[in-house]
């Protein structure tokens, strides 16, 4: 994952002057960012900080009270088939009375895919995510960090060029959320996607990320934004014991300390 | 096991009360022998009054329960993926929710006359509101998360009530049925008890009207096994149809 190479790119996502209210409540406040192809964004602050309204602006289910979020240079108006949207409570965002076989095939039928192509097409993509033999239970029979899974073959479905995470680790133990972490940087390395990551938890939000962007609550502003100056191949181990790694966890304990005094 | 041990109190009184028959001799035109009982139920059941009977009233009940909660299907699922009708339509069910199906027995004697119509049209009355009220719960509740995950895969209309909206709410939506056929029964009886002279009610009302408890008791016995094979054939119905799953939301509603 170079981070020199993203900066001669052209912004694929900006927010421009982004105000958001609800009711009289101000949420965001000027918000202004630009997210480059390839990028591997993470979103960090306290919670009220606004960055899950963020992500479901770019997601299209909200839309910005002023200013405009752009991708590929057009004003975003509701969802597009490029970006997909992965979910926090994997619980709820299944669909219960469909297998993870038919959960991945609802990506496919909403874009039209005939229904012939779509078997081999649903098992490559269990395949990837590891659950090729959990093709026909239900998501109450599989695992947290199972449910996670079909949940990215399902957002992987839609072949998007942008994804975005709503703190999709959360819920999850340790071990399960550090291999679905080094996952997910496999599975994008492959494909190019450019990523929004939503998390609270700092590490997972240096390990993962190029750039990290750090939020203030109430209403939620960008407050700093990171460089993620480490080596492209991260390691669970090794990346974790860099001294930039130490020193990055470090500012940002220290802002979020800042930030809650 | 669990079964034997519930049985031992109902069968030890039935025992108790048939003794108690035999040694005293009472002659009673109130109350009678389960023996007796068991006779006026099989001759019933032997020269066809049951089964006509049974016939008259579930053709009642079951055509009314498909007008009334048919209706009750349709606009629940109209009013609940469209907010403003519900608002238009909202104080007329407030005021006509609340009259109970049998206070409307005369109205439907003046307006209809006896028979099927009236029968059929106080079940469809009495049905239609919980089928509407279930439903329109149901769907104002289902899970928003679920209905985000049509937004971002961007499901069409048409596919996001057949394949989201729908399958979510069918197992409230069963439930709500279930309680619309207890409700169906429930008046349809009710209905014949008090005025229609039709049904498995007319023939329970007649056996107390010419004091004849045996036939009387068996009628009731015979309305509480009708009740029970209608809830357990739909329980059943409601497991296979549904799963584990659906059984404890259902539970929970």
């Amino acid at each position: 994952m170079p981070t020199v190479s993203h900066a001669d790119s052209a912004p694929l996502i900006s927010f421009r002057d982004v105000n958001h209210d609800f009711g009289n409540r101000p949420i965001l406040r000027n918000i202004n960012l630009t997210v480059r192809k390839s990028e591997f964004v993470c979103l960090v602050g306290p919670s009220g900080c606004g960055k899950t309204t963020l992500l479901r602006m770019i997601g299209g289910l909200l839309a910005p009270t002023s200013g405009e979020v752009a991708f590929n240079g057009h004003r975003l108006n509701g969802p597009a088939k490029e970006i997909s949207f992965m979910f926090q409570d994997y619980s709820k965002a299944l669909l219960p009375w469909r297998t993870a076989a038919g959960n991945v095939s609802l990506a496919l039928e909403a874009n039209g895919v005939p229904a012939r192509k779509r078997g081999p097409r649903i098992a490559e993509l269990l395949k990837k995510v590891g659950l090729a033999n959990h093709a026909e239970h239900f998501p109450a029979q599989l695992s947290g960090g199972m449910q996670q899974r079909v949940q990215i073959a399902r957002c992987l479905a839609q072949d998007p060029s942008v994804l975005l995470m709503d703190e999709p680790f959360g819920a999850l133990d340790a071990m399960t959320r550090q291999s679905l972490q080094d996952e997910i940087l496999r599975l994008i390395a492959a494909s190019g996607t450019t990523v929004l990551f939503v998390t609270h938890d700092l590490e997972e939000a240096i390990y993962l990320g190029n750039r990290v962007v750090a939020l203030y609550p109430n209403p939620g502003r960008i407050a700093q934004i990171f460089d993620v100056d480490l080596p492209a191949k991260r390691d669970q181990l090794t990346t974790r014991e860099q001294p930039n790694f130490l020193r990055l966890r470090r500012e940002l304990y220290d802002f979020v300390r800042e930030g809650e005094a | 096991m669990k079964t034997l041990k519930g049985l031992l109190l109902p069968v030890l009184l039935l025992v108790l009360w048939e003794i108690s028959f035999r040694v005293s001799g009472i002659q009673s035109d109130s109350i009678a022998a389960p023996s007796q009982i068991a006779v006026a139920f099989w001759t019933a059941l032997a020269d066809g009054t049951i089964v006509r009977r049974t016939g008259e009233t579930l053709r009642a009940a079951m055509t009314g329960l498909a007008i009334g909660g048919g209706s009750g299907l349709v606009l629940s699922i109209i009013i609940g993926l469209v907010p403003p009708i519900a608002r238009l339509l909202q104080f007329s069910f407030e005021v006509l929710r609340p009259v109970p199906a049998v206070a409307l027995i005369p109205v439907a004697i003046l307006v209809l006359g006896f028979g099927y119509g009236m029968e059929i049209a106080l079940v469809a009355f009495a049905t239609f509101w919980p089928v509407l009220i279930y439903g329109h719960a149901a769907i104002v509740n289902i899970e928003p998360q679920l209905l985000d995950v049509s937004r971002v895969l961007r499901l069409n209309p048409f596919s996001r009530i057949t394949k989201v909206v729908l399958p979510a709410t069918m197992p409230r939506y069963f439930v709500a049925f279930r309680l619309a056929v207890a409700v169906a029964l429930i008046v349809a009886i009710t209905v014949e008890i008090a005025a229609n002279p039709i049904g498995i009610g007319y023939e329970l009302m007649q056996a107390s009207q010419s004091l004849r408890p045996a036939l009387m008791f068996a009628m009731v016995l015979w309305i509480g096994i009708v009740g029970w094979t209608l809830n357990a054939v739909l329980l059943f119905a409601q497991r296979r149809l549904f799963g584990p799953a659906a059984m404890s939301l259902a539970v929970r509603t």
